[in-house]
């Protein structure tokens, strides 16, 4: 399967700090990749780069289009959803103005959001700012999903939510996967087993790992290596 | 109690143009981060349009329709020229505060300085039909008719700009710019367009505080906007930085404060008790009335 999005020896500096020494993988079309990695290693100084909101330095490709020197708005016109870390909700607007303003053409996909987080149709009228963290998080991925993208970047999307809601965004990043390309970052290495077909695994922001990920998680003494944790529990399907 | 009803109506009048100075000012904030020291300049540029151009309008009619021409073709100047700083001057410096503050202030003292050259420091004096000048009796006291006319611009401003923010797709990008700016060309809005959008607003509503600054003082001059600017950033600051509710409370309060501390302590201390209150403020509510830093 050919690669959607190439990144090649891409090198991010904030101020002093080099934080990306020459990153390079693939992402390959259709289906989720991870990428994986203790904090701070640089993953989502990675999905910053390639929204053009970190200066990258090095290659950054998208189906054959260079997004290394694209503002920030036509990189995501070509195609690119993104669930940011910290979920970046805008809390002084309504759930529906949260999602109205993600629309980019007449074709917002109302229904699909609102089929995976039938929630948001219900506090459309609701301040995002009072919204639960898990909620916010439906918002943010919805917010993504509400246009056709060829890949969603998503950032820690499990990031401080309880386990139940933990399942519930396992299971809408399955559903997610059958319709874009993911690249997903992610801690919680149950969701990782659950969802991703590939993993890219990143240390002192370099790429020391990439590869299918059950060849990665059923070696839980590589995983110990690699991420520092065990291989993580089984994200337990919804009902 | 004639008093107090003149001074709450003139306090008023003056709060409106604060108010109309200080929305613009606000949302340029709010939105951009640029700290637009140059906004009292587009309040100088629309007063002294409109003095111009009805000059060259004398003879076509009554003053008031003059006047009226003249002051729409001074609203347009004054937007075109908040657009043209944003395009060369002010986007070229996103993200550079230091410099952006140098460029504002010296296009600030530039533009005062080049009113002058052209057409001196004396106070210059619009041709106004004869009832802006005559008084209605209002419980007593006799109001100016100027006042309503700038508490009622003020308002219908207001209520515009509200209405722009919370009905239309580019008051909905303000509104999410002025909380996350980043966040809004990550779903991929050219957030420059609404930059350039609010600073237009914003000299908007500047030139249209200039027109009616020569109305409420009965006359303009070149130092008009650097004067009547420092009160409309104090305005900001106690309404919420990017509040355009908070920026009419905050002018209201201020107006008013400004009136009675000038007749019942000391002519003068207005001023200074502006400045009180500011430090207030800042003390007990950082943040500014609003407490927030959204948008209506």
């Amino acid at each position: 399967m050919s690669a959607l999005l190439e990144l090649r020896d891409l090198h991010v500096f904030y101020g002093q700090s080099h934080v990306l020494q020459g990153v390079s993988f693939d992402v390959r079309e259709g289906g989720v990749t991870a990428l994986l990695g203790r904090n701070g290693v640089g993953k989502t100084t990675t999905c910053r780069a390639i929204m053009g909101l970190a200066e990258p330095r090095g290659g950054i490709t998208l189906g054959g289009h260079d997004l290394t020197r694209l503002p920030t708005h036509r990189i995501v016109r070509l195609g690119i959803g993104y669930v940011p870390e910290d979920r970046d909700v805008f809390a002084g607007l309504t759930v529906a103005e949260n999602l109205k303003l993600a629309e980019r053409n007449g074709s917002a996909r109302y229904e699909l959001v609102y089929d995976l987080f039938p929630e948001l149709r219900e506090r459309g009228r609701q301040l995002a700012g009072t919204l639960s963290g898990g909620q916010q998080q439906m918002l943010t991925i919805g917010r993504a999903l509400l246009n056709e993208n060829r890949l969603l970047l998503v950032d820690e999307p499990t990031k401080g939510l309880a386990p139940l809601l933990v399942t519930e965004v396992a299971h809408a990043l399955e559903r997610i996967g059958k319709l874009a390309t993911v690249l997903l970052v992610e801690q919680n290495l149950g969701v990782v087993r659950r969802v991703a077909r590939d993993v890219v695994v990143l240390d002192a922001g370099k790429v020391v790992h990439r590869g299918p990920a059950q060849e990665l998680l059923s070696d839980p003494a590589r995983v110990r290596s690699l991420l520092g944790v065990s291989g993580g529990r089984e994200v337990r399907p919804v009902a | 109690m004639s008093t107090l009803v003149l001074l709450t109506i003139t306090g008023l009048g003056l709060g409106a143009m604060y108010f109309l100075i200080a929305s613009g000012l606000s949302l340029i904030y709010g939105l951009m981060g640029v700290l637009n020291f140059a906004h009292g300049a587009f309040l100088t540029v629309g007063a002294y349009a409109t003095w111009w151009f009805q000059g060259k309008l004398d003879g076509i009619g009554s003053a008031a329709l003059s006047f009226v021409l003249a002051a729409a073709i001074g609203l347009l100047v004054g937007g075109a020229v908040a657009a043209l700083v944003e395009f060369a001057l002010i986007r070229p410096l996103y993200q550079r505060h230091i410099e952006q503050v140098l460029v504002t202030v010296g296009l600030a003292l530039a533009i005062t300085a080049l009113v002058q050259g052209i057409w001196g420091a004396d106070a210059r004096v619009y041709d106004l039909p004869a009832w802006t000048i005559d008084t209605t009796e209002v419980l007593g006291a006799a109001i100016p008719n100027d006042r309503f006319v700038e508490i009622a611009t003020a308002v219908v401003v207001l209520i515009g700009l509200q209405l722009f923010l919370r009905r239309t797709r580019y008051g909905l990008i303000v509104r999410a710019g002025v909380e996350n700016r980043a966040m809004v060309t990550a779903l991929g809005i050219d957030v420059r367009r609404a930059f350039t959008l609010v600073f237009v607003i914003g000299g908007l509503a500047a030139s249209l505080a200039g027109i009616l600054s020569g109305i409420y003082f009965g006359s303009i001059d070149p130092e008009r906007g650097t004067s009547l600017l420092i009160f409309a950033f104090i305005v900001v600051v106690i309404g919420g930085l990017g509040s355009i509710g908070g920026s009419a409370i905050a002018a209201v309060v201020v107006g008013l404060l400004q009136q009675y501390a000038n007749y019942y302590a000391s002519s003068g201390l207005g001023d200074l008790s502006v400045v009180l209150l500011l430090a207030v403020v800042l003390l007990l509510r950082p943040a500014g009335l609003s407490g927030r830093t959204a948008t209506a």
